[in-house]
């Protein structure tokens, strides 16, 4: 294996349900939540891994609309990815504008989705300036739940799972 | 499992799908279903640039789904052959097609004025494209995405001037950096006039089993990105292979006079990852990222201005417009793959016509009044540039007849024994041995990758093998590969989809097939295209080998006429032909 393929980040053993299961833990531990961060956007190759990752891993299909996390071109893949996703607000507007309390902010700053409580009125979708919320085929909002299965999935260590203090 | 076909009737301004579950069932997507769809669709002895010949694109079901499955085919008649061609692209046509639920597109007709398809999800449309009728592939693009919607999860598939003026070699542009080049896709478009396809969509492929399709899944992207099986195309590239088969003499050079290039350190993908290499790239689905781009500043004023052009490379290019025309530069190099993807011509078939001509132009066989002047000398990268251009334009006899590719031109006005073309179809970059020449001449589309024949020499090379095991070798390739490509998968994975694997991963999404079920599939689609092959008048016993494969060095050694014969006449046992 060569120097390159060192750096490149091939976790994927740890993934998917080892992550969401974490993801449980830390809910109940306070201190350490994590979240997802775009570290290093300029070194995405646009191979849309962490895309097909999220809905296969959150909904068992292959999509590209069910994804929480997007990479988007601009000017096509001549020009430079854009990765929109939700990056854990600590004033979260979509909490703010959600009129059903179907998005609640927790103690230690994650935001969980009551999915019952909805009403896919998709005023989160508003609420959010950087577009990191879309709506599903139900209306209601696909959000980010910063698990960290797109994370194994980069090949190029675009994006990272960081701990944010409480 | 979506399993219908959409037709597109350019003629009729029309568009229709239909379930045909049985022909999925039967030749299971991709390549398979294409051949089947062009035999029902395309009458016989039909002219390729008619109405009636239809165009067809297709995926297979893997595509959208796994790892590293990531392209699409184009079938239909090839103008430059006039028999079966065949073409696959990276990009995100498969995944925009997959995700808009039409596994195949069938485009018949021919529109009344230029047009382009616009496919989003189940919505088609057939559009005005008078107004950039004309404008280069790059800027079509450029145009088309301001237009239209789905960003981000669409495909852009364009000609450029070259598939509008009927260049027999030119191409279809997928997604500015990849290709459907080979066999004259574009002027198949540009007969219709069809200027470009647009395809998007929101839809989900559904999965039966998550849990098992999340197992196979991370397998196989372990293998592609834990593993070696496709490192060369991670770090440098294909073009990692210039200066391999520069040292092993496979490199052909100077119109394939020379099978080593003495400047080929100038123009190796290793110079080129130090010098050029500004940022790769991946087909959508593809943790590689083997498309590999280069930056081309040039000065245009003694003021420090420059101009800045993103050109990708691959060792193919490299290898046709750079040592087999004797260009010794990288920045001559990446100028005309410039020119190729601006006008849409197919690079390997133009480099090919290129180096024919500048052989014919040394030994008098074309004219200076023929060439309009324009000097044809190997590494002159200016005339190259002209040159290219006026194939594209057309301007008089000789242009028009290169713009016909080598057959035509060298029947015309002769060199025919340095003319290098097999089955009517440029030559790729590879004089490794006998194996590269029989593949290529017996491959259903005339092309190194039909059956790797270059890979079967290099084998060669390291462990003597006999006419009778490279034969085997080539026919276990051409029915395997018409197996991978029903899936549609990227032959640079082809280690990573093991036999095992491609049953597992079809499992996986419901469809459930043994070695024996893909083996007969495999002998069975490349019949179904030896059919429409000499259907349309191939006839492998008169096909033509050039001389100069035999006077030139190989890999192997000179190579004996008596070997290829002998590999042909075993083929044709093999076969079952007489």
């Amino acid at each position: 294996m060569g120097k390159s393929k060192e750096a490149r980040n091939t976790d994927i053993t740890a993934s998917s349900e080892i992550k969401a299961a974490d993801e449980k833990d830390a809910a109940q531990r306070p201190r350490k939540r994590r979240r997802l961060k775009v570290a290093h956007p300029e070194r995405c190759i646009g191979c849309l891994g962490c895309m097909f990752a999220c809905s296969r891993i959150h909904t068992g299909q292959a999509s590209l609309q069910d994804s929480a996390i997007k990479v988007q071109t601009q000017g096509g893949i001549e020009g430079d990815f854009r990765i929109v996703v939700c990056r854990g607000c600590e004033n979260p507007p979509c909490v703010r504008a959600c009129p059903a309390g179907a998005l609640e902010r927790k103690p230690d700053g994650g935001v969980v989705f009551h999915r019952d409580l909805c009403t896919a009125c998709g005023k989160c979708e508003e609420a959010c300036l950087i577009g990191a919320i879309s709506l599903g085929k139900e209306g209601k909002p696909i959000k980010c739940m910063h698990c960290g299965a797109c994370v194994a999935f980069c090949p190029h260590g675009v994006l990272t799972l960081e701990e944010v203090p409480a | 499992m979506l399993r219908k076909v959409l037709y597109v009737d350019l003629s009729k301004n029309d568009s229709w799908a239909e379930e045909r579950q049985e022909l999925f069932e039967k030749w299971m997507g991709g390549t398979g279903v294409s051949i089947r769809l062009l035999l029902e669709e395309c009458p016989a002895g039909i002219d390729p640039l008619s109405p009636e010949a239809p165009i067809i694109l297709a995926i297979g079901p893997l595509n959208g789904v796994f790892p590293v499955a990531t392209k699409s085919v184009a079938t239909f008649k090839s103008p430059l052959t006039g028999e079966l061609g065949e073409s696959y692209a990276g990009g995100r046509l498969h995944m925009a097609m997959r995700f808009a639920g039409h596994e195949a597109i069938v485009i018949r007709g021919k529109a009344e004025q230029p047009s382009y398809i616009s496919i989003s999800d189940d919505e088609i449309k057939i559009k005005d494209a008078t107004s950039i009728w004309g404008v280069d592939a790059q800027t079509t693009g450029i145009i088309l995405r301001e237009r239209e919607t789905g960003v981000g999860r669409r495909s852009i598939i364009r000609i450029g001037p070259a598939g509008e003026n009927l260049v027999r070699y030119a191409g279809v542009v997928v997604d500015t950096y990849r290709h459907f080049g080979r066999l004259g896709l574009g002027a198949a478009f540009g007969s219709k006039n069809l200027k470009a396809l647009v395809i998007s969509g929101t839809e989900t492929a559904e999965i039966p089993d998550a849990r098992r399709y999340r197992e196979v899944y991370n397998r196989l992207y372990n293998i592609a990105v834990q593993t070696d099986v496709m490192e060369k195309y991670h770090d440098i590239g294909t073009s990692v292979n210039i200066n391999v088969l520069n040292w092993l003499k496979g490199l052909p050079t100077n119109n394939f006079q020379l099978s080593s290039f003495s400047e080929a350190e100038k123009i190796s993908g290793e110079m080129f990852a130090d010098n050029y290499l500004f940022r790769r790239l991946s087909c959508a689905g593809c943790p590689i990222g083997c498309v590999h781009i280069a930056a081309l500043k040039s000065a245009f004023s003694a003021h420090h201005e420059f101009e800045v052009r993103k050109v990708s490379y691959d060792y193919e290019p490299i290898y046709s417009l750079g040592s087999n025309l004797g260009v010794n530069t990288g920045e001559g190099v990446l100028r005309l793959i410039d020119i190729c993807e601006r006008t849409g011509l197919d690079v390997m078939s133009a480099g090919v016509v290129l180096s024919w001509a500048t052989e014919a132009y040394e030994r008098d066989l074309i004219t200076p009044q023929e060439t309009l002047g324009v000097p044809l000398q190997w590494n002159n990268v200016d005339g190259y540039v002209k040159a290219l251009e006026n194939i594209v334009k057309a301007p008089n006899e000789f242009y028009s007849a290169l713009a016909k590719g080598v057959e035509f031109a060298s029947a015309r006005y002769g060199g025919r024994e340095f003319a290098m073309a097999l089955g009517g179809n440029e030559v790729s970059g590879y004089h490794t041995g006998p194996a590269s020449i029989v593949g290529q001449l017996v491959g259903v589309r005339h092309s190194h990758l039909d059956n790797a024949g270059y890979s079967i020499d290099q084998k060669a090379a390291k462990k003597p093998m006999d006419s009778e095991t490279m034969v085997d070798e080539i026919i276990k390739e051409d029915n395997s590969r018409g197996v991978f490509n029903s899936l549609v998968g990227c032959l640079f994975a082809r280690g990573v989809y093991t036999e095992e694997n491609i049953i597992d991963s079809l499992g996986a999404v419901g469809i459930a097939r043994t070695k024996d079920d893909l083996q007969e599939l495999g002998k069975r689609i490349f019949d179904e295209k030896y059919k429409f092959k000499v259907r349309e008048g191939f006839d492998l016993s008169t096909a033509r080998v050039p001389r100069r494969f035999y006077e030139t060095v190989s890999a192997l050694g000179k190579v004996a006429p008596e070997t290829v014969e002998e590999m042909l006449t075993i083929y044709r046992k093999k076969r079952g032909w007489s």
